[in-house]
């Protein structure tokens, strides 16, 4: 399967996304705007509580071309960030006392200054998260030790894995892809990876596959637990559910599937206050591979950057104006404050 | 055009409304209806299971889209919402059958 991009598909372009997202009727359904409805709870303009988190997109690239990517990743995407970009993320690091760094992708692994970019934020002794798909590990020889690598450096390695049946899992992220992730969580598990006591920890993440909000977090984690152990024999620390917002690859399957209006009416209606007051944009800044700054991976990738008067591009890294900007919202951000709320964490209430 | 059929789908939206000819009684029941489906003896996921194959044993299309809907979100796949079917099946067809035995019995009491 080919990237949007790839395909010159009209939804590759973030302004045409944005028209879609930003139609007052939808099927005949009004969609208060997402603005309004932080006003009326009184989170508007939303503030940043202070940045806790610096997540960093190291690239587009990736070996698989998951049918809810709201990156538009794939093996077709080139846009990597360079190493003189990474050094600028670490010189903003070192000013700050944020200790917690989120790599993401497309697969971050696929960068070729990847495990250098590791090594150095390990060195500043802060805490790095990983978000790996998994089936990297077992992609390419040279992809083998990645988990004893994360391990080396004390890595915190967050997975995808959108069910624990091969059915489901497949039909989100690729055909074959559920037996190389059990593959991929064996070797992480052997690393020490999920295992008590080991400090080294292994959250998997579930999206829903398809048009219907994550159930109970709890809930969702005790199947995953009984089911991978009992059928793979795998272990992990936490699942994290996470929404899937109506943009990019995922919006071009509502729409196709005809299941958009009904998916934003879905999201509009379980609007809940609490997970608004908590959404992860407050305490995290996101870092686009060019440098450019964001409210958060989503907006990124809706080529939405942060206010004009803030800082926009990490060689101009100023945390404390950073914490004075006003969060740039759309449609899109219903997705993070539906039911139990959705974060890069899980749920958020 | 208009449809051939009672059913439309956009009426499971309004079955909250059914209180507004009768609000004390709609209330007591979207209370226990409520109280139900809350994690118990039985997990979420079971109930919306349950539910999925009593809504296809009466043949019910609002409560069969409600609760495969449900039943996905609480993680269900399609093979457990399969199973949870053929349950239905199997008691409808079984009920059937075991009336059966009824029929037997009237049969050789009328028979010489």
């Amino acid at each position: 399967m080919k990237s949007l991009h790839a395909q010159h598909h009209p939804l590759a372009d973030s302004g045409y996304q944005l028209t879609v997202l930003t139609q007052a009727d939808v099927e005949g359904a009004q969609l208060l705007p997402f603005a309004a409805r932080l006003r009326e709870t009184g989170l508007l303009p939303l503030r940043p509580t202070g940045i806790r988190v610096m997540q960093i997109n190291v690239g587009k690239m990736c070996n698989q071309t998951c049918r809810h990517c709201h990156v538009d990743a794939g093996p077709d995407r080139t846009e990597i960030m360079t190493r003189a970009t990474m050094q600028l993320c670490l010189d903003a690091l070192v000013q700050t006392d944020i200790q917690v760094v989120d790599l993401t992708g497309g697969a971050p692994e696929m960068n070729p200054d990847f495990r250098w970019f590791v090594e150095q934020i390990s060195a500043l002794g802060r805490q790095i998260i990983v978000r790996c798909n998994l089936t990297i590990i077992v992609a390419n020889p040279k992809y083998y030790d990645l988990p004893q690598f994360f391990a080396r450096h004390g890595v915190q390695v967050v997975s995808s894995l959108p069910h624990f049946s091969a059915l489901r899992t497949d039909a989100q992220r690729g055909e074959g892809v559920f037996a190389k992730s059990i593959k991929a969580l064996r070797l992480l598990n052997e690393a020490g990876y999920g295992a008590e006591g080991s400090g080294l920890s292994l959250d998997l993440v579930y999206n829903p596959s398809g048009a219907f909000l994550p159930g109970s977090q709890a809930a969702l984690e005790r199947d995953f637990k009984q089911r991978l152990l009992r059928e793979h024999g795998i272990v992990f620390n936490n699942l994290l559910t996470i929404t899937n917002l109506p943009i990019s690859r995922f919006l071009d399957y509502l729409l196709e599937s005809g299941n958009y209006a009904s998916y934003m009416e879905k999201l509009v209606l379980a609007y809940n206050p609490a997970a608004a007051a908590n959404v992860m944009c407050r305490s995290t800044l996101s870092i686009g591979w060019d440098g450019q700054l964001y409210d958060c991976d989503f907006n990124q990738q809706l080529d939405l950057p942060v206010e004009e008067r803030a800082p926009q591009h990490i060689r101009d890294f100023n945390l404390a104006a950073l914490n004075n900007r006003a969060i740039v919202v759309n449609q899109h951000c219903y997705g993070c404050t539906a039911g139990a709320g959705s974060s890069c964490g899980g749920a958020t209430t | 055009m208009e449809k051939s059929t009672y059913y439309n789908p956009a009426d499971l939206s309004k079955f909250g409304n059914i209180s507004e000819w009768q609000p004390e009684l709609g209330r007591k029941f979207f209370e226990y209806y409520a109280e139900v489906f809350k994690e118990g003896a039985l997990t979420e996921r079971e109930k919306s299971l349950i539910a999925l194959a009593v809504a296809h044993a009466v043949q019910c299309p609002y409560c069969i889209d409600a609760y495969t809907s449900d039943s996905l979100q609480k993680g269900a796949d399609e093979a457990q919402m399969m199973e949870a079917v053929h349950v239905a099946a199997a008691i409808k067809g079984g009920a059937a059958l075991v009336h059966g035995v009824q029929m037997m019995n009237k049969a050789k009491e009328l028979s010489m």
